[in-house]
């Protein structure tokens, strides 16, 4: 039984995106035509950067890794009713855990390497996540503000370990040495030439495949066991968990830390993938397009991953769109990934009523 | 398809052997934008005059975040550029992976140092000519109180601070010296909003001569010393022009002149690979005094300073550099 002006889900989940986006190129292609350029090139730069050749792909890819881990930090909070805009900061500072043990125990065999840069990034995102969410949760610290303060936080220190402790020094940039062959993630190219495959350079490494892993490991978490539901309980009505027996305090504190660790992953692939050295910044707002993503994903992995598709073509074609066509400008690529926001995320419903009246059944007697 | 990729492989090679020297050359602009009025702008400056004297169009990018950096250098390293000039230290670890693919491109790299053959490293002795705008600071305030807002707090943006403070101290030994950051992200070089906040803080303090070594922020750090009646000293491009009557100089630093000379040095076939550190001695960096501060810098103020100069250049006064490998 549906509500009143319910979707079949086919409307909700394939429709209504693609009408948004439809109209969110629409209005780009306005934007294009406004500063004297050719709309129709314009679109074909963008996919044609995007996905038009097998180095392209690669970077789509690589960009879309990001957006996995951040879209599903912030879908994973969502489903525990928490707003994380702090994924930014928690992957920041996971940056740093990655990377400690990246310069400091590269002597370890690699799986050792890997699997302990696995376990400091995602605990250091963990903590820098959980903070808030005990802060939320024994203290009413909202987690909007809390979560922005240790986006800030996060950098400070961080500025701070680059500048003064953990440089490499004499080249002015704030950054540490190049971590050892034996510390870093194979590249895509790498590991296609394993099998035979050529493929060309590009920052694409093993991290795309701990994206995915992540994504099917976050469905099973949230809708098949316990703990999931608990999460999901205390996001659908704190009153009702607790009467039901769940801990909501715990259940917060617990998603906020799967939230920071998700996030944590980004720094697998960016410093020990991409960079293979910590440097100022690395987070490049990945943190906060995340929330796009989940949003237009619909906090499920399966939408998160698709969104973070479209995001990591939207970055990849957008810099190719800045590269090839001198009338458009950075921040002309800006409005048009901010049109695509706009109308995926924050107006998302605004097709939903016509849609409804087309294609919502009668109720029922 | 096969065949395509060996054509454009060989065109790859081709474009990189004396044909070369005819192409365009390429720039890169870092975090802040070409018309930042001071280090990226610099850089547009010498890429322009360049392209005015050569009729040459040149390529260039603006880089938005870090994870394009390399995409961007190797894009513009492979559709044969004479010369890619990298604009800005972050551009470091790109150029060296960049260079390493591509060993019959050259790069310029501005602001930091890349070891390789065919990379071409320039940095400034910017702790230098900061030494002569702290003496101009110290020399034109009434309070013994001068200030330094920096931009994104890292080695760099610390190497101007602690030439400003010395040459404050060689003026005038009792000056004090007030110091803001304005953040830890790279956002920081692109707040004029908050660079205004800290200039006023300073100027309640006492503070009526500051430097910005911010980048566009700067623009802010200006306009609030103008609004206060107080002195502001700008950097990187000569941005005396700004607001007349309240800009005491500027600390230039000649990434115009890099960015010219690497791409005429490349057209011409006389690039050479190598680092190149431009201090007073080679005027890489300097202190600005034209028709719009002229009234505002005393004979006396010029002469100390001029002489400061000149003992830097013979190595009798010795400015710190707090980026040198410790």
């Amino acid at each position: 039984m549906r509500a009143k002006g319910e979707l079949p889900a086919w409307i909700d989940v394939v429709v209504l995106p693609l009408a948004n986006l439809t109209l969110a190129f629409a209005l780009s292609g306005l934007v294009v035509i406004a500063v004297g350029e050719d709309p129709v090139k314009a679109m074909r730069v963008l996919v044609q950067g995007a996905i038009g050749h097998p180095e392209a792909i690669a970077f789509t890819l690589y960009y879309a890794t990001n957006f996995v881990f951040t879209g599903l930090a912030v879908a994973v909070a969502f489903h525990a009713g928490l707003f994380n805009i702090g994924g930014e900061g928690q992957a920041y500072i996971a940056g740093l855990g990655v990377a400690l043990v990246c310069l400091y125990l590269d002597f370890l065999p690699w799986p050792l390497v890997f699997l302990l840069a696995l376990a400091a990034g995602m605990g250091f995102g963990a903590a820098w996540g959980a903070v808030p969410g005990w802060l939320q949760a024994r203290r009413g610290s909202h987690i909007v503000i809390t979560t922005i303060m240790f986006n800030f936080i996060a950098a400070a220190l961080m500025t701070y370990l680059l500048s003064h402790v953990l440089l490499d020094p004499g080249h002015g940039a704030p950054e540490t040495r190049r971590f050892l062959p034996g510390a870093t993630l194979p590249s895509m190219q790498t590991m296609l030439g394993w099998i035979g495959v050529d493929a060309p350079r590009s920052p694409l490494n093993l991290a795309f495949f701990l994206a995915l892993i992540a994504a099917f490991l976050v469905h099973v978490y949230i809708r098949h066991t316990r703990w999931g539901y608990a999460l999901r309980v205390v996001g659908q009505n704190e009153q009702a968990a607790r009467y039901a027996g769940i801990d909501p305090g715990r259940a917060i504190v617990v998603a906020m830390a799967i939230s920071g660790a998700l996030a944590g992953m980004m720094a697998l692939n960016e410093i020990m993938g991409a960079h293979q050295r910590l440097l100022a910044a690395f987070t490049s707002g990945f943190g906060f397009v995340g929330i796009a993503v989940a949003l237009m994903g619909r906090n499920h992995p399966v939408g998160v991953c698709l969104a973070a598709l479209l995001f990591g073509a939207l970055y990849q074609g957008g810099a190719e769109l800045a590269f090839e066509m001198r009338g458009i400008s950075r921040e002309m690529v800006i409005v048009i990934q901010g049109l695509i926001i706009l109308f995926c995320g924050a107006l998302e419903n605004m097709f939903r009523p016509a849609l409804a009246a087309l294609f919502a059944k009668p109720e029922r007697a | 398809m096969k065949s395509t990729f060996l054509a454009a492989a060989l065109a790859a090679g081709l474009a990189a052997t004396p044909a070369m020297a005819q192409t365009a050359p390429a720039v890169l602009f870092d975090v802040g934008g070409k018309f930042d009025r001071s280090f990226n702008q610099a850089a547009y400056e010498g890429a322009e005059r360049f392209k005015r004297e050569t009729g040459v169009q040149y390529s260039e990018f603006e880089i938005t975040n870090t994870a394009e950096r390399e995409q961007a250098i190797r894009n513009l390293a492979r559709r044969g550029a004479s010369v890619v000039v990298a604009v800005g230290f972050s551009n470091r670890a790109a150029v060296e992976t960049v260079a390493k693919e591509f060993p019959n491109v050259r790069f310029t790299l501005i602001d930091s140092v890349v070891d390789l053959p065919n990379v071409q490293s320039v940095t400034f002795r910017e702790h230098e000519g900061s030494f002569l705008v702290g003496m101009a600071a110290a020399l034109a305030s009434r309070t013994g109180k001068v200030g330094f807002v920096g931009g994104m707090d890292v080695p760099i943006i610390r190497k101007f601070h602690r030439g400003f403070e010395e040459g404050a101290k060689h003026a005038n030994a009792q000056v004090e010296v007030f110091m803001n950051m304005t953040g830890t992200t790279p956002a920081a070089f692109r707040d004029p909003t908050r660079g205004a906040e800290l200039a006023r803080g300073q100027f309640d303090r006492g503070v009526d001569v500051v430097f910005a070594a911010a980048g566009a922020t700067g623009i802010g750090v200006y306009q609030a010393a103008k609004d206060a009646g107080r002195l502001a000293i700008g950097v990187d491009s000569n941005q005396n022009h700004l607001h007349p009557g309240t800009m005491l100089t500027s600390m230039t630093k000649r990434v115009d002149v890099a960015v010219y000379e690497a791409m005429t040095q490349a057209r011409a076939g006389t690039w050479r690979p190598g680092a190149r550190v431009l201090g007073l001695r080679e005027e890489g960096v300097g202190m600005a005094i034209d028709e719009h501060n002229r009234r505002l810098i005393t004979p006396e103020m010029e002469r100390r300073i001029a002489e400061a100069r000149q003992a830097i250049i013979e190595g009798r006064i010795v400015v710190t550099d707090v980026t040198a490998a410790r």
